[in-house]
């Protein structure tokens, strides 16, 4: 399900509008017309800030969550920039969706890992929040018992009382790991928390401390071999981050004892029309709008992602 | 035109080679004189076709509008070599004597410059007009066309065609047109078409092909055979007699001069396996050394598709979205925030050339390349992608130092 190569954006009005760090803001967006648009987990779109441009943008919210389409954007250019200048209010054009998506649908009782880097957890979103409610549905209906917490084998560094007060939260053979340079440039914190919440094994890191931290401090990779919510044979990894980042979470999740056909990364390049025809998303064999973003972490991704200036 | 169009056809069912298989006998071919010609481009205007061809300007060999055929270039002929092209006037009779000049009819159906779309944010909306190829009224017509660019054209119908889910207005351009190839009699110092099997008999892809015959003793004419229903309405058209054995003769012994005197070659066999496992070879930071990385290949070449995005906007308010030929040898083409992901001129000819020999096939089940040699002939420096294949091939498996390339 990729959308065809329709050249005009669909209008869409920006309805919420949210700073969730820095440079990075979250726009929820609602078609003027007709039905919102379908998208599966890790698909993108191309958004337009009318007059200036247009970008390739991963969708961040999860399929079904709500009406409106959430677009997280970094301040890096100048559509990113007038795309996160925009106010509630005004318009932006929507054409998608575009690319590879997650797979989520298709996922049956496999454990989930997902490593996240910095805004690589935007195309990740949507994912964790449609497996944190379906798997939390699928355990009430089941009724089955609760799996041994998390955070019995791992305690998470921040120590939180109500973990001792509210009962237990169900075991979502889920872990989240989300990596940031420094802590005012992590994201969605709250879905971190909910997820956390839902009996999702969550863990941030960060590289650099800043006063008032108290979590993690160091790369994403050196959480993997400490996740205890899933097992390396019974899980599929979700990666998306810098290339480099994703090369070595990957490394980090075969050592761990995963099979590389069962570990995905979200890839980025220039992209000019989102639907196979512009040809600037050429990697190797790949043409990444349309072969991706998501591919799996075969031997020839890796090596695509091992060349220099591939 | 539309259902009957073999273009149209080509794109619905997916490709130039699942289509009907490509006929290149002339079994039922039709014999035209000058008069036939000059009576196809006369039916062709009737139609309503904005009939376009070659003619000479500035020195080359280029597509323009057709009048009569007086405007065809008569007596010229191309001499070509890597980096260098000349043309000369002599006495000879034939109008199609010569091989590609540097427009190729990529730009009919996917022009250097268009406007996607118009459009007006006003009020809390937004107010589209359509873009150039919903104003452009009347179909093309293409006369003289070779056979490497109708397979050019059908590479395209899988790249921007996309079986008929890809870009709008390519489609919209490739389906009104109509195209009459000319098989080639003299090809250049730099076509390799027969390396590439496209060449340089006509197989499928048109809807008309002529074969020019002259000097063998049975008069200036052309052998015609039609390449769908349109192409079969308008040769019935025209004045001419069934082909006799003579003519398929003349026509046999032409194309097989034409095979025997292409200028290049290119051994196509395991040609995407062994590049694909020879990107790092050091070859490629050999003509990184003499490459300038100006993009002329990419803009000669029949096939080469790559466009950039930009949208403007006036005073007035109105907003345009402009697509333009854009080149994998322009450092812009592959920027992401930060920069450049090849920013060495070695990583640009590797992505060109190993994606139109090698990872096209990945793509889009075809080879990128036709044996055209125009990126041969228009390189200022005379790269040529069938010397650079066979050095790799030569030396398959060597591997590049760790220093890398610039």
């Amino acid at each position: 399900m990729t959308a065809g190569c329709g050249l005009r954006p669909r209008p869409h009005r920006v309805v919420g509008r949210r700073r969730l760090a820095g440079d990075v803001v979250s726009l929820e967006l609602e078609p003027l017309e007709g039905e919102p648009l379908a998208f599966r987990a890790g698909q993108f779109n191309m958004l337009t800030a009318f007059g200036v441009g247009e970008v390739a943008i991963s969708i961040s919210s999860a399929p079904g969550e709500g009406s409106t389409l959430h677009h997280t954007v970094r301040d890096v250019g100048a559509v990113s920039h007038a795309l996160t200048a925009s106010r509630v209010g005004s318009l932006v054009g929507v054409r998608g969706a575009f690319g590879t998506d997650w797979g989520v649908d298709a996922l049956e009782a496999e454990d989930v890992v997902v490593v996240a880097g910095g805004i690589g957890l935007a195309p990740l979103r949507g994912a964790i929040e449609q497996l944190v409610s379906s798997r939390t549905r699928r355990r009430r209906r089941e009724g089955a018992p609760e799996a041994p917490h998390p955070g019995e084998h791992h305690p998470p560094r921040e120590a939180r009382e109500h973990h001792s007060t509210q009962p237990r939260p169900p075991h979502l053979h889920l872990s989240v790991l989300v990596g940031a340079r420094r802590p005012d440039q992590l994201i969605f914190e709250d879905d971190l928390e909910r997820w956390r919440e839902a009996g999702a094994e969550v863990e941030v890191t960060v590289d650099l401390a800043t006063p008032g931290w108290e979590g993690g401090v160091g790369v994403v990779t050196a959480l993997v071999p400490r996740i205890t919510a899933c097992e390396p044979d019974r899980s599929v990894a979700f990666v998306c981050g810098p290339e480099l980042m994703m090369r070595f979470s990957a490394r980090a999740l075969l050592d761990w004892g995963m099979d590389p056909e069962r570990i995905f990364v979200s890839l980025e390049r220039n992209m000019q029309c989102g639907c196979g025809i512009c040809g600037h998303c050429q990697l190797g064999p790949l043409l990444l709008c349309r072969d991706g973003p998501v591919v799996r972490y075969d031997r020839t991704v890796a090596s695509l992602l091992q060349e220099r200036e591939r | 035109m539309g259902a009957s169009s073999p273009w149209k056809a080509q794109h619905i069912a997916g490709a130039p080679n699942d289509t009907a298989p490509a006929r290149t006998d002339a079994a039922d071919a039709t014999v035209l004189d000058v008069e036939g010609l000059v009576t196809l481009l006369e039916v062709l205007a009737r139609r309503g076709y904005r009939v376009l061809g070659p003619r000479v300007r500035d020195g080359a060999i280029v597509h323009g509008e057709l009048s009569s055929v007086a405007d065809l270039p008569r007596g010229w002929h191309d001499a070509q070599s890597p980096g260098s092209y000349r043309i000369e006037h002599t006495d000879d009779e034939a109008f199609f004597a010569w091989a590609v000049g540097p427009s190729s009819p990529k730009r009919e159906v996917f022009p250097a410059r268009s406007v996607a779309w118009r459009g007006r944010v006003s009020e809390g909306e937004v107010a589209f007009e359509d873009g150039d190829a919903a104003s452009e009224q009347r179909p093309t017509a293409l006369v003289g066309a070779r056979p490497c660019e109708a397979a050019a054209l059908g590479v395209l119908d899988r790249v921007l065609g996309d079986r008929g889910a890809g870009d709008p207005h390519f489609l919209k351009r490739r389906e009104g047109a109509f195209l009459v190839v000319v098989e080639c009699a003299t090809p250049s110092g730099t076509c390799f078409c027969d390396s590439m099997g496209t060449g340089p008999a006509a197989g499928n892809g048109f809807d008309l092909a002529l074969t020019e015959l002259a000097g063998d003793g049975g008069g200036h004419r052309f052998l015609a055979r039609a390449g769908s229903e349109i192409g079969a309405e308008v040769l019935s058209c025209l004045p001419g007699r069934p082909a006799d054995e003579a003519d398929r003769a003349a026509r046999t012994a032409l194309l097989e001069r034409a095979r025997t005197s292409m200028g290049r070659v290119l051994d196509t066999a395991g040609l995407p396996a062994l590049l694909a496992r020879n990107v790092e070879h050091p070859r490629f930071d050999e003509v990184a050394e003499r490459c300038l990385a100006c993009g002329n290949c990419t803009l000669v070449c029949p096939t080469c598709f790559c466009s950039t995005v930009e949208d403007a906007s006036d005073v007035a308010g109105v907003l345009e979205r402009r697509r333009s030929w854009s080149s994998c040898f322009d450092l812009a083409h592959s920027y992401l925030h930060g920069g450049p992901v090849r920013a060495s001129t070695m990583s640009r000819y590797r992505q060109w050339m190993t994606h139109k020999l090698s990872t096209w096939w990945d793509q889009f089940e075809t080879s990128g390349c036709v044996g055209c040699g125009r990126c041969i002939t228009w390189c200022p420096v005379g790269i040529d992608i069938t010397e650079e294949a066979a050095a790799i091939r030569r030396s398959d498996g060597a591997r590049r130092g760790r220093r890398g390339g610039r």
